[in-house]
């Protein structure tokens, strides 16, 4: 069974092919075709699971370019535990969103379009957790940053969205150049990519430190950029501008978590390079803070869920970073479930509201209460608050960071997780208690949206049981890297619900209870309102510092292109009209002017020839005369 | 100095001044009536050069027919209005030049050639003589000039009488 | 001792003077009068030739009686010629007859 995984992302592939070609007859019934394509996925990813529960391993491969020399790419499968739980969480995720779009994409003009993109993207991101190597990763890698930019710019013809998918594969393509420059460094070294051989040739010390420490560095370039880390976090908030599915499946669940994938993948690499995994973990918890201090005052419902995907994804690298690679990777198990809860749940509340400010919405709870509930559930689940999921994976980051020694980012992430609380329940109240502040009838939103929220909801609160003491910390024995137990700790449980409970509490005072105004607040901290609403500047600074070069640059050079070019072709024209005119004129008046000249010469001759018929007799005389004296002049001096 | 020699002098000087006047002077018949003055002296010589013959014919024929005719034609064609015979005057340069110049190649060729000159007697008389040739050796010119001075005569006449004598002539 | 030299010096002279006439007399008769004066040269010309080379041929007499009957012959022409272009043009000035200017 294993063996055939290849068809996991191959069929969703298919229906990209079939929906390209077929969708606009297809209508409808395209979205179930892609549907049945991610449900068989995710049915066999199932089955894999349990067979890796069951000890199967495979890494299996097809040679596939030959390079020079020895080397050669390949292109094969690598089943093992990290492998199953992302297929696990990826086909589930996309399995809800497929089905979600039913009703939310329902009317678009290019519905079909959207369901093959979906597939697609489907595919690359199997592909992705399948790979064996880094090539074929990285060929997965580039898909689904393609498969980004169509989403998130799928309606293009509103100007923010095309811009935001621009943004999008820019940002992260600045990342992959220099995760591709660590893959090239690996291929040199190594001689191959597949991640057995590099691994192995690491562990046995044929690469110095410093050169493990540059490569993973590079390869840790990529996931910034992919996983909207700092500095390049810049374009996951843009990227809501795509629809709300797109933003949980994508921007929540799993292209995001690609990154988080990729350092977990080659953390043999990284375990390596202290040197590296302290990089990782720095960027990683400043990106957690700075995300979620921005998170606490933005109005726009995705927008704030976005700056929470990114502090998360932060906390992950955090995890990693400090050691963590359970950690790091059950976070990411149980975060993909509850922010794709929450942002499909966002999406169901636009949809009944048409908008997407908090500011117009407010007591939706009454009218949406599936949706209420489900989004209730994921927001205690990302505060951290016992037993549900978001608990445990956080403690998890929380214990792994204090045991080696990581106290600083111990510090910084319980003020962040605080903040976390605060911010999702500050959204929560807004949204969905007091009183409706808008003008729009609302409704709850059909059964294709609410039962992902509802099955979703379910795995919000139970997905973190696997990893928690209660069942035996069954996570940690599956996927592991190298033996290290954790014990849990009792002071660090207490610390982390507590600060979970404070952000919770804070906003309930604020914006349940009204107890103090929020715009008093702002008023006494104006400047730092600012910042944080304009996102540290973030912005601006790249506007100013990146885009306004390059841009000056290419317009320089497009100058130079068209003044060099044009010039060429129209100084040759030029030349061309030059010669031409030169012959014009030569042939006008050298060649007429000597057949004119001649004809003239002759007119001339004639015109002083002719003066010699005076008409009077004597004149002819004299010129007889005259011939007379030559004729004996002749004579007489030349004889005969 | 002989009296030929004295008489040759006066009488050429004579000829080649009325010649001279007959193309310089101005009046017609001034220039007429030199004419006849130089035939003369023209006879004159002819007579130093004994050929009476050719002088009686010469004043007979030349002053006695031609000039009268040629006075004849000054009268008719006359004006008094008319203003001088002025010549042209690069006409005039041009030919003086060219006349000077022809005149001295021809005395240069003159001089250069040594003419068999005779010193026999002139046959005597020379009438009879002069008839016999015009009778026998040059019968034929002699016809031909009769022949010649008839057609000259009509033609004459026929060019200068008036057209309508000429239409009627022919019409009538 | 006049030579013949002498003569055909006369008779050059009025050869010169006549062919001066020809080409400047502004009247038509007075060409024709030129006209004569040369003949008459030439027939000085002839005379003397005769009396000095073959005295006792007198074939220069005899060619200078046809020249002057021929003369005559011209002279009456020229004369008729005249007297008709004067008819047409009322002029006698060879330089007002120059019809076949270019």
């Amino acid at each position: 069974m294993l063996s055939s995984a290849w068809l996991i992302p191959i069929v969703p592939l298919g229906t990209f092919v079939i929906n390209i070609f077929f969708g606009k007859r297809l209508k409808g019934a395209s979205a179930y075709i892609s549907i049945l394509a991610i449900g068989f996925g995710f049915l066999y990813s199932l089955g894999i699971l349990f067979r890796v529960f069951g000890g199967e391993r495979l890494d299996a491969s097809l040679p596939w370019v030959p390079l020079a020399g020895e080397m050669r790419l390949g292109v094969g499968l690598l089943i093992d535990e990290l492998a199953a739980v992302m297929l696990l969480v990826v086909t589930s995720v996309s399995l809800m969103v497929h089905i979600y779009s039913v009703g939310y994409m329902q009317g678009d003009i290019r519905y079909s379009r959207f369901y093959a993109y979906l597939s697609l993207f489907s595919a690359a991101m199997l592909g992705l957790v399948l790979a064996n190597s880094y090539a074929l990763l990285f060929v997965c890698w580039e898909l689904v940053g393609l498969t980004s930019y169509l989403l998130i710019g799928f309606w293009f013809e509103k100007k923010e969205a095309a811009n935001a998918g621009k943004k999008a594969f820019i940002t992260t393509k600045l990342g992959d150049i220099g995760m591709f420059i660590g893959i090239l460094v690996l291929l040199a070294n190594v001689g191959s990519l597949d991640f057995k051989e590099v691994f192995h040739f690491a562990e046995a010390g044929e690469m110095s430190v410093g050169l493990i420490t540059v490569a993973s560095l590079l390869l840790f370039c990529g996931a910034v950029g992919k996983s909207a880390q700092f500095p390049l976090h810049v374009w996951l908030p843009d990227a809501m501008e795509g629809p709300t599915p797109v933003s949980a499946l994508i921007h929540a669940a799993t292209m995001v978590a690609a990154g988080v994938y990729l350092v977990a993948r080659s953390f043999p690499l990284f375990a390596l390079s202290p040197a590296a995994l302290e990089v990782v973990a720095a960027i990683g918890i400043i990106t957690a803070f700075l995300a979620a201090s921005i998170a606490l005052v933005q109005n726009d419902i995705k927008r704030i869920l976005a700056y929470s995907t990114i502090s998360q994804l932060g906390f992950m690298m955090t995890a990693l970073g400090v050691g963590g690679y359970t950690a790091g990777v059950f976070h990411l198990f149980t975060h993909a479930f509850f922010k794709a809860l929450l942002f499909l749940g966002a999406g169901s509340v636009i949809h009944a509201a048409h908008i997407n400010d908090i500011r117009q919405m407010g007591g939706l709870f009454k009218r949406m209460p599936i949706t209420g509930w489900t989004f209730l559930l994921a927001c205690l689940s990302i505060s951290g608050v016992p037993p549900l999921a978001g608990f445990w994976s956080k403690d998890e980051i929380f214990l792994e960071a204090l045991r080696t020694g990581h106290t600083v980012i111990f510090v910084i992430g319980l003020l962040t997780a605080c903040m976390t609380a605060f911010y999702m329940f500050r959204l929560f109240f807004i949204t969905f208690s007091g009183k409706y502040r808008g003008d729009h009838p609302i409704h709850e939103s059909p059964w294709v949206m609410t039962l992902p929220l509802a099955l979703l909801g379910f795995m919000a609160v139970f997905a973190g049981l696997p990893g928690s003491p209660l069942m035996g910390n069954g996570f940690h024995h599956f996927v592991h890297f190298e033996e290290g137990g954790v014990e849990p700790s009792g002071m660090v449980m207490a610390l982390s619900i507590l600060v979970g409970l404070v952000g919770i509490f804070l906003a309930w005072l604020l914006y349940y209870r009204q107890a103090w105004d929020p715009r008093k607040l702002i008023k006494a901290a104006p400047g730092a309102y600012r910042f944080l609403l304009n996102k540290w500047y973030f912005d601006e600074v790249y506007q100013a510092g990146v885009v306004r070069p390059v841009l000056g640059l290419s317009k320089v050079l497009a100058w130079i292109d068209l003044r060099g070019v044009d010039g060429g072709v129209n100084g040759v024209a030029w030349v061309a009209v030059l010669i031409s005119k030169i012959k014009c004129l030569f042939d006008i008046y050298i060649v007429d002017g000597l057949v004119n000249l001649s004809g003239a010469f002759f007119m001339a001759l004639g015109q002083v020839g002719r003066k010699v018929q005076t008409g009077l007799v004597q004149n002819y005389a004299l010129v007889l005369l005259f011939g007379v004296v030559i004729l004996v002049l002749a004579k007489l001096f030349l004889g005969g | 100095m002989t009296p030929y020699s004295l008489a040759f002098h006066l009488i050429s000087f004579v000829a080649v001044v009325a010649a001279l006047f007959v193309v310089t002077v101005r009046n017609i018949f001034h220039s007429a009536l030199c004419l006849i003055l130089a035939f003369f002296a023209l006879a004159g010589l002819f007579i130093l050069l004994e050929a009476e013959f050719v002088a009686v014919a010469q004043v007979l024929i030349y002053v006695g027919a031609i000039t009268i005719l040629i006075l004849f034609g000054i009268m008719l064609t006359h004006r008094l209005t008319d203003k001088g015979v002025r010549q042209a005057s690069e006409g005039r340069f041009i030919s003086l030049i060219v006349v000077l110049v022809l005149g001295a190649l021809i005395s240069i060729v003159l001089r250069a050639t040594r003419f068999p000159v005779s010193s026999e007697e002139v046959a005597h008389p020379a009438i009879p003589y002069l008839g016999k040739l015009l009778m026998t050796q040059y019968l034929w010119p002699f016809e031909v000039v009769s022949v010649l001075l008839l057609v000259a005569l009509v033609g004459a006449i026929v060019i200068a009488a008036k057209d309508e004598v000429i239409r009627k002539k022919a019409g009538g | 001792m006049i030579t013949l030299y002498h003569y055909l010096t006369v008779s050059l002279l009025l050869f010169g003077i006549g062919l001066y006439g020809i080409l400047t007399r502004r009247n038509a008769i007075g060409i024709l009068m030129s006209i004569e004066l040369v003949l008459n040269s030439v027939n000085l010309n002839l005379v003397a030739f005769s009396r000095f080379t073959t005295p006792q041929v007198l074939s220069g007499q005899v060619f200078a009686l046809f020249v002057i009957a021929v003369a005559a012959g011209e002279a009456v022409i020229g004369l008729a010629i005249v007297l008709s272009i004067y008819r047409c043009r009322n002029t006698l000035d060879p330089e007002d007859i120059n019809l076949m200017k270019w």
